[in-house]
């Protein structure tokens, strides 16, 4: 019996890819010559070039390996169909969040190299977590996410806004982890396994018999923990004030990766291992649900600040997103994943036309200062307004489809009062996307933005703003996609 | 024949669709608005006249060669058990009501021409009057009481338009909504008549119906628990549709204020055509009323009244329209209770000669009107025949016909109908006699008060209007002479047709009647009194007009003086309108507004969107207040959703 054998490398074959290529841009980035100003800017220019480069070898790294369920690390590390797929969302958001970055962090007067190297790091950390199969590689993961992103969130250190969403996000970040582990230990005193896999066996076998109590506390602070990192209410309380505070191109990263991430990892957690539970937290998974549907309506209508906004309508998406993993069946998790893929491009969109809201040499955030929008930037505006309508649910643009699969899913499975009240919010939060359209069509102009908005911003509203126009032309792919991923998990 | 027919009923479409079109295109200036005018004008006189020469044809060959039959068109509705096609049906009925209607129609429209010069809006009202021409000659061609009822109801909307053709005067639109709404209630009973048919026949196509009527003479309908006759039931809804399109009592009070349209809209329209659509279905209808007695005896109690009651109105009334819309009313309950003692084609009779004395008389106070400029008020009138000869003379014949006196249309027609309700013997056609004598009476006085009042005496206009009195233009003549003709040769020439010895083979099966009925046949062995009365209450009314009016000027006031209950009730039109205003319009109002103001507005908008609102922006605010920006807060909420969550669980577990 050897001592130390080879560990089967394939399927973390990304990851480990990912997280070489991030350190030695870190060592690139530091062995740089101390140089001014300039010369700094230069070398975080490329090095994000480089990163968004290495993004994309890691997706066709991904997609190379990709095929079959395969386990590695004794069973800690699994890459399936369900992981490629997530695995791909979160590298198509990465990669466009970096694309978004250079401009925005020069202006700033913050371009660094770090940047870049904390986002790679972050992206494995994710990964780690969609391919989690245990509690402790899970817990890994999310960690080597976490720490990376309370950094990027006080990245503008001189900035008191900044540095109070990166402390907020760190302890209340910190708090949930704290909550995570917890419940990570309840269920291993309880079920004598941190491995997926064979806690599934283990509830398999108790069939019939309802689960220990401590079995079922523990799934409430693994969720709890969960909840926080895909930020549900009543754990979203934090999501705002690091929304607004982040700089700006890290916040579409923070709105998409991370959450797509969590969600892949919380629908793995419960339909994997405590798929024999699900009449046991279906009823909590339903509150999270219901209460961040409602809260992510309701709240986003008095805010005037644009990323704000945003934040409370991600908290809103993540409810409906919810509402598939408490369906609990095949169809709700293709929803769910469906509903991802759209979201990342309406999101992403979104970001980087608020993006391109600077006049002079002032970054703008307020929903006002879109004011006569159609007039001074039609194209920008027309996008806008795509983004808004398509995230308001109107047919025939992607997030109405988004929506759709996930209330069917919610139909079928009998599931009528989350369905109504699904809609029901919707119908509010209408309110605050169509207000958007709004004041960018019938208000009077401000004072006009700049222009050019910049070809990276460009290419990105281009790119989304397609894809959401066209989904409905083409959806096959991605829906093809979503099914055979969702299968794997059942 | 069949190519005839459809082109008459088509023709007018076609130019109201033509005319319609000239009336969306705006003139730059005024010679071009005049030729669109002139235009329209061709383009709606053109179709009508050939309209009104085909229908000519088309009467002679169903009168001579017994030409008669159904133009099928194509198939309308074919659903389940109900089957109905446009189709054209033509019988001896129909070619009067075509010819009738076609002929006043065009020289109306000729009339028109002259009428409206100065009006802005020529091609528009030319196509009214032309789309109402269709609408009316589909009408009475009708095979099957769908395609009646569509002829009935585009009519009423051609009415509607045409009364508030003057859309800027506020009386106008009154008007235009009164007439429509009072028809409404008619036409449901109309419609309530036609399911009715159709539940009991299965079929609304007249022939089936007629066909099967005998074999349903005692069928009943049980309506909450009671059983009725079923053909009196039908009868008496399609009855309710006919009082209202003929403007009987109870739903007569939309005519005189109908007087609001144009005058060739009243001669048309209100008084020789539309108004008589209700007097055409009953006697279309008559197999179906014969073997009902009731609703026989409600027809003929309903026109009998309405022909008193409209009369004494009649006599108060200073506005020279409304004298004549009262006469019409008057007019056509004499039609109805002829209906009603199964004298139809007496009835029709008095129609087709009533259409061109009463066309004729309001074309004539129209051209009083134009020759006034614009003045109504008899009061403001007299000694106008020197200036407007003509105009005097046509007066005179139509009032002549109107009043009865031999031989004018209106003495043939009106005696007729008066003996075969005495030869009725029954009640109500002995109630009918005598209320139509009086009324016959009546009719006599309030036509010469009218001629007497505009034509003789001192002139009561103020000079500049006096100094504008003018004879009208040839245009407006010329339709005035040729219908002078027919008021004073129709009744002569038709009697015999009619409701003569040759009526058997003129009518043949267009009508029917029951061999009990046989008050027409009576009619003329009645006693030689019976004959001579009506002519002689005419003489003895135009006699006591020429008295109060001529010989003894003051004595009208004196008799408002003494008698003033009397006459402020028959100058309020017996309190129609105020006990209906009453009644039903104004808690209507009240009760629209309640449901706009409190069930709408303060309820359904208050608590719906209004509502819903105020509490998405109460809700809204609240959220935000709970995002504090502490630190503590958000742990404390995320410790407090973990612990709620957990004991969430643990009580629904235990329980």
């Amino acid at each position: 019996m050897p001592i130390a054998e080879v560990p089967n490398l394939i399927p973390a074959l990304p990851e480990i890819f990912m997280v070489t290529v991030a350190m030695a841009l870190l060592m690139l980035g530091v062995f740089q010559r101390e140089g001014d100003g300039a010369a700094t800017v230069q070398t975080a220019r490329w090095i994000s070039y480089l990163g968004a480069i290495t993004l994309m070898l890691a997706l066709l790294l991904l997609l190379t390996v990709a095929g079959g369920r395969l386990v590695g690390f004794s069973g800690l590390f699994v890459s399936d169909s369900f992981a490629v797929f997530f695995k791909t969302l979160v590298l198509i958001g990465a990669a466009m969040a970096i694309v978004l970055s250079p401009a925005y962090l020069e202006h700033q007067g913050i371009a660094r190299f770090e940047y870049v190297v904390l986002i790679l790091f972050a992206t494995t950390g994710m990964m780690v977590m969609i391919s989690a199969n245990d509690l402790i590689s899970l817990y890994l993961g999310l960690e080597i996410q976490s720490l990376s992103l309370y950094v990027i969130a006080a990245f503008q250190r001189d900035d008191i806004r900044s540095a109070e969403a990166g402390l907020k996000y760190f302890v209340l970040g910190a708090l949930a982890s704290g909550m995570l582990l917890y419940g990570s230990s309840l269920v291993y005193g309880f079920a004598g396994t941190t491995n997926f896999d064979a806690l599934a066996a283990v509830f398999h076998a108790g069939e019939g018999n309802a689960p220990a109590l401590g079995v079922i506390v523990g799934i409430v602070f693994i969720l709890a923990g969960m909840a926080f990192k895909v930020s549900a209410a009543p754990f979203h309380m934090w999501t705002p004030d690091v929304y607004e505070g982040a700089p700006t191109p890290f916040t579409a990263f923070f709105s998409v990766a991370p959450k797509i991430a969590a969600l892949a990892l919380l629908v793995r957690i419960m339909i994997g291992p405590f798929g024999e539970l699900v009449d046991q937290w279906r009823q909590i998974v339903m509150f999270l649900s219901i209460a961040s549907m409602v809260l992510g309506a309701f709240a986003a209508i008095n805010q005037r600040n644009i990323k704000r906004m945003m934040a409370y309508s991600s908290i809103g998406h993540v409810g409906y997103a919810l509402i598939g993993l408490a369906v609990g069946t095949e169809a709700g998790v293709q929803g769910i994943m469906v509903y991802m893929a759209i979201y990342l491009f309406m999101n992403l969109g979104a970001f980087a036309c608020i993006l391109g809201m600077r006049r002079g040499e002032r970054m703008l955030e307020n929903i006002g200062d879109l004011a006569g929008l159609s007039r001074t930037h039609p194209m920008l505006a027309l996008a806008m307004a795509i983004f808004m309508f398509s995230m308001a649910g109107i047919p025939p643009l992607a997030g109405f489809f988004g929506k759709f699969y996930i209330f069917l899913a919610a139909i079928e499975a009998e599931l009528y009062a989350l369905a109504v009240i699904g809609v029901l919010a919707s119908v509010v939060a209408a309110f605050y996307y169509l207000r958007i359209v709004k004041i960018m069509y019938f208000d009077q102009p401000a004072e006009p933005l700049n222009r050019p908005i910049g070809r990276e911003i460009a290419a990105v509203l281009l790119a989304s703003s397609l894809i959401i126009v066209f989904f409905f032309a083409y959806p096959a792919p991605i829906l093809a996609a979503a099914a055979a991923a969702s299968a794997t998990l059942f | 024949m069949a190519g005839m027919i459809v082109t008459t009923v088509f023709l007018p479409l076609i130019g109201a669709v033509m005319a319609g079109v000239l009336a969306f295109f705006a003139a730059a200036d005024k010679a071009t608005q005049g030729r669109l005018d002139r235009w329209s004008q061709w383009l709606t006189c053109g179709p009508m006249i050939g309209s009104a020469l085909l229908a000519l044809f088309i009467f002679r060959d169903v009168v001579a060669q017994d030409n008669v039959g159904t133009v099928e068109l194509f198939t309308w509705i074919d659903s389940g058990a109900l089957e109905v096609s446009w189709a054209l049906k033509l019988d001896t009925l129909s070619a009067v009501m075509v010819l009738t209607v076609s002929v006043v129609s065009a020289l109306i429209h000729v009339y028109s021409i002259g009428y409206m010069r100065h009006d802005p809006s020529i091609p528009r009202f030319m196509s009214y009057l032309n789309l109402f021409t269709f609408f009316m000659l589909m009408l009475v061609t009708a095979d099957n009481l769908v395609q009646l009822y569509f002829g009935w109801e585009g009519v009423g909307l051609c009415s509607y338009l045409l009364i508030g053709f003057w859309y800027d005067r506020p009386s106008a639109n009154a008007a235009a909504i009164k007439a429509f709404v009072v028809n409404r209630v008619g036409d449901f009973g109309f419609a309530l008549g036609i399911f009715a048919t159709f539940l009991l026949f299965q079929s609304v196509h007249l022939e089936t119906i007629f066909a099967e009527v005998q074999g349903k003479a005692d069928a009943t309908f049980n309506v909450f628990g009671g059983e009725f006759h079923a053909l009196t039931v039908i009868c008496l809804l399609l009855f309710v549709g006919a009082m209202g399109k003929s403007a009987q009592l109870g739903l007569h009070t939309w005519l005189p204020d109908a007087m609001e349209g144009p005058t060739p809209v009243s001669a048309l329209i209100h008084a020789a055509t539309m108004v008589t659509a209700g007097i055409f279905m009953v006697a279309r209808m008559s197999p179906l009323f014969e073997y009902s007695e009731t609703a026989l005896a409600a027809v003929t109690v309903v026109g009998a009244s309405t022909a008193i009651v409209t009369a004494t109105i009649a006599c108060v009334q200073n506005d020279i329209k409304r004298v004549i819309a009262y006469s019409t009313c008057s007019q056509l309950g004499y039609m109805l209770f002829a209906c009603g003692v199964s004298a139809y084609s007496a009835g029709i009779f008095h129609l087709m000669t009533h259409a061109y004395f009463k066309a004729l008389l309001f074309l004539g106070a129209g051209s009083v009107i134009h020759a006034m400029s614009d003045e109504q008020d008899m009061r403001k009138m007299g000694g106008l025949r020197k200036m407007i000869p003509v105009t005097y003379a046509v007066m005179w014949a139509g009032s002549l016909a109107l009043a009865g006196i031999w031989p004018f249309a209106g003495f043939y027609s009106k005696d007729i109908i008066l003996e075969a309700a005495y030869a009725a013997r029954s009640g109500v056609g002995g109630y009918a006699f005598w209320m139509g004598v009086a009324a016959a009476f009546l009719t006599a006085f309030y036509t010469w008060r009218l001629l007497l009042m505009t034509f003789h005496g001192a002139p009561r206009a103020d000079e500049t209007v006096l100094a504008h009195v003018h004879e009208s233009p040839k245009m407006m003549l010329l339709p005035l002479l040729l219908l002078a003709v027919g008021a004073i040769f129709a009744g002569y020439v038709g009697f015999e047709s009619f409701v003569g010895g040759e009526a058997a083979a003129f009518w043949e099966n267009s009508i029917l009647v029951l061999p009990v009925h046989k008050a027409l046949e009576n009619a003329h062995l009645v006693p030689g009194w019976v004959k001579v009365l009506p002519m002689a209450v005419g003489v003895a009314g135009i006699g006591a007009a020429y008295a109060m009016y001529m010989v003894l000027p003051g004595l009208p006031g004196v008799l408002a003086e003494r008698f003033q209950i009397l006459y402020r009730f028959l100058l309020n039109k017996w309190y129609f309108d105020d006990v209906y205003d009453f009644l039903f319009v104004r808690p209507a109002f009240y009760l629209g507004r309640n449901f706009w103001k409190t069930g709408d507005g303060t309820l359904i908008d208050g608590v719906g969107p209004d509502g819903l609102a105020a509490a998405t922006l109460g809700l809204a605010r609240r959220a935000g207040r709970l995002q504090s920006g502490y630190l503590y807060h958000y742990a404390f909420a995320m410790l407090t959703g973990v612990a709620v969550l957990i004991t969430w669980y643990l009580f629904h577990r235990a329980g």
